[in-house]
């Protein structure tokens, strides 16, 4: 099981020069609960490589949302800045592995 | 034929109509639809400028990012529509970065519509750029505060460790703007202004201006006694939903959205056809670009939407009640500074022999091995003086080491980026990057390989990379106290007063 399996959409997108935000989409409340569930701040950290107290965490239930916001990986257009927009970190989190049981 | 059902809502009499024909100037907007919108007698119409989200080389050399042939071609359509409308027309965030010379081109593509129509036109300018010295000042009074630990003053900087004060990061920026808030368009807009040309302004505060105006939710005493949270809550909710244009729609790239805010809340619909604006594509977009989906920080207080309940008007129109303002105790406008971190020089060579593309990350690591080697014998640098860069489209050139996917591509780009510390030494490494580039053999190969160059020079000259570096806001003693106001009547004098 994999992020992108309780997911209708991951966007990425910066939130300013310096902060990055990361909305999952979920089709479905039961999608969404077992997102949460299974999606702690601290794996967001781990997959983009930031410190794992540096993600705050937000379960938007109207909208089937959650997101995190990060410091960005990394300031935009500085060097070794991959992807000005940041949309391309969307995809290692769709990629996450899940626990079996999520 | 059936009547045009689109925009023929109900509007409460004492709303506010605010006409929005796209996200930002350049982008292009569904001119059927703007001509509707202005049909449907808005009070205003606004349109954004800019943004760094196209990165710090716009703030860093104050130019735009869009044709300025589109830009030009735009606003005239937008000052056309303005004339028609009889009403005024807003910008902010002129020219992507909103520096003073930005503000100045549009200016002069205002003047020369008007002359050619031959109609005079009010135009009020607010002008944000910024200087050091003011703010070097108001550092040391301690009125520059930092956004958060990520940036500070080592924010861009290229080894991250740099140490320098906040005044020395200011005195090396090659431009500094600090974003308006709605209170300068109102000083725009009370000047009876035809258009306002605004530098770099908050994406909000040029809609949420003219509703804040009306409603008397401007000055010190705004919402003593009243329920103005509610209603000025209002008009920067619906300021945040429209920003983007049609993006809070069904069909984003449409463009031009209507608002209609009042002291209880506002209705948000697009003017495209097939475009819907749904509780839920209304209510999604305040996570757009925004890191905290509940408020959103403007210069002299806070929205919180927390509270906000969204209810779907017919099948393309939402209604939305329940958001907050809540007004700070002091007054902040954020600031953008970019500043030169180097120059670059970049080379782009094509592997595409299979036995090379099997091995590329051998590869990769013997060339950069290669070049720093050639660096150290050829040029007289210190190591730390020269940041290479070798990244591998086709394998990972977009994610590097976060990667998880490996596949078996048919070719692989291999993009050189030399970042130094001034020109000369930029091109320099990368002509002499140039051989190996070119020829670098597997250690195991007997032949001398040929790699493709797609073009000569191989060598392309990026120039300076500039780098974002302010992450403050600077306490002011009232909302447009760093800002320049200014009117002038363009066009002709004796011609229609427009």
């Amino acid at each position: 099981m994999r992020v992108a399996d309780l997911t209708r959409r991951v966007r990425a997108k910066n939130a300013g020069p310096f902060r990055l935000t990361i909305d999952c989409f979920c089709a479905t409340d039961a999608d969404w609960r077992r997102l949460c569930t299974a999606l702690p701040a601290y794996r967001v950290a781990q997959a983009l490589a930031a410190g794992p107290d540096t993600v705050i965490r937000y379960e938007l239930p109207s909208l089937r949302v959650l997101k995190f916001s990060l410091p960005r990986p990394g300031v935009q257009g500085a060097v070794g800045d991959r992807d000005l927009h940041g949309a391309q970190w969307a995809l290692v989190i769709e990629a996450l592995a899940l626990p079996a049981d999520a | 034929m059936l009547a045009d059902p689109i925009g023929t809502l109900a509007r409460p009499a004492d709303s506010t109509r605010v006409l929005v024909p796209s996200g930002v100037l350049g982008l292009g907007f569904d001119r059927e639809a703007l001509a509707r919108g202005v049909a449907l007698a808005p009070d205003i119409i606004a349109i954004d400028g800019g943004s760094t989200d196209s990165g710090p080389c716009y703030l860093g050399t104050a130019t735009s990012k869009y044709s300025q042939a589109v830009v030009a071609g735009e606003w005239q359509e937008l000052l056309e529509a303005r004339h028609a409308a009889g009403v005024p027309l807003v910008i902010g965030s002129a020219g992507t970065c909103g520096t003073d010379h930005q503000v100045d081109a549009l200016l002069e593509i205002t003047r020369d519509w008007a002359e050619r129509r031959g109609v005079a036109v009010r135009v009020a300018t607010i002008r944000t750029q910024q200087d050091a010295p003011t703010l070097i000042a108001a550092h040391r009074r301690g009125a520059v505060h930092p956004l958060s630990t990520n940036a500070g003053v080592k924010a861009g900087e290229r080894d991250g460790e740099r140490d320098e004060t906040l005044a020395d990061t200011l005195a090396a920026c090659t431009h500094i703007v600090a974003l308006a808030g709605a209170e300068a368009f109102i000083e725009a807009l009370q000047g009876d202004a035809d258009v306002v040309i605004a530098g770099r302004a908050t994406d909000t505060a040029l809609i949420a201006a003219l509703p804040l105006m009306r409603m008397g939710l401007t000055g010190p005493s705004a919402g003593a006694g009243t329920d103005a949270g509610a209603a000025a809550g209002a008009a920067w909710h619906a300021a945040k939903i429209a920003e983007c244009g049609a993006l809070c729609s069904t069909r984003p790239s449409s463009g031009v959205i209507l608002v209609d805010i009042d002291a209880r809340g506002f209705s948000v619909q697009p003017l495209a056809r097939g475009a819907c604006c749904t509780p839920f594509t209304v209510s999604a977009h305040m996570l757009y670009e925004n890191a905290d989906p509940h408020v959103l920080v403007e210069p002299g207080g806070r929205l919180d939407v927390s509270g906000a309940h969204y209810e779907a008007l017919d099948e393309r129109s939402v209604r939305v009640t329940g958001s907050r303002w809540r007004s700070d105790p002091r007054y902040t406008l954020k600031l953008e500074g970019a500043r030169a971190l180097g120059h670059q020089c970049s080379s782009l060579v094509l592997v595409r022999e299979p036995r090379y593309v099997q091995r590329i990350g051998e590869w990769c690591a013997l060339l950069e091995a290669r070049i720093r080697t050639d660096i150290e014998r050829h040029l007289d640098v210190p190591a730390d003086a020269v940041t290479l860069e070798l990244r591998r489209i086709g394998v990972d050139a977009a994610l590097g080491a976060l990667e998880f996917e490996t596949g078996s591509p048919v070719e692989v780009g291999i993009l050189l980026i030399v970042t130094a510390s001034d020109a000369d030494t930029a091109l320099d490494v990368a002509r002499l990057a140039n051989p190996s580039l070119l020829h670098l053999p597997l250690p195991d190969d007997d032949a001398m390989p040929s790699f493709a160059f797609p073009w000569s020079p191989a060598e392309s000259v990026r120039g300076v990379l500039y780098g974002f570096c302010l992450d403050h806001v600077v306490e002011v003693e009232h909302p447009t106290a760093l800002l320049r106001i200014a009117a002038v009547t363009v066009g002709s004098p004796a011609g229609e007063i427009a």
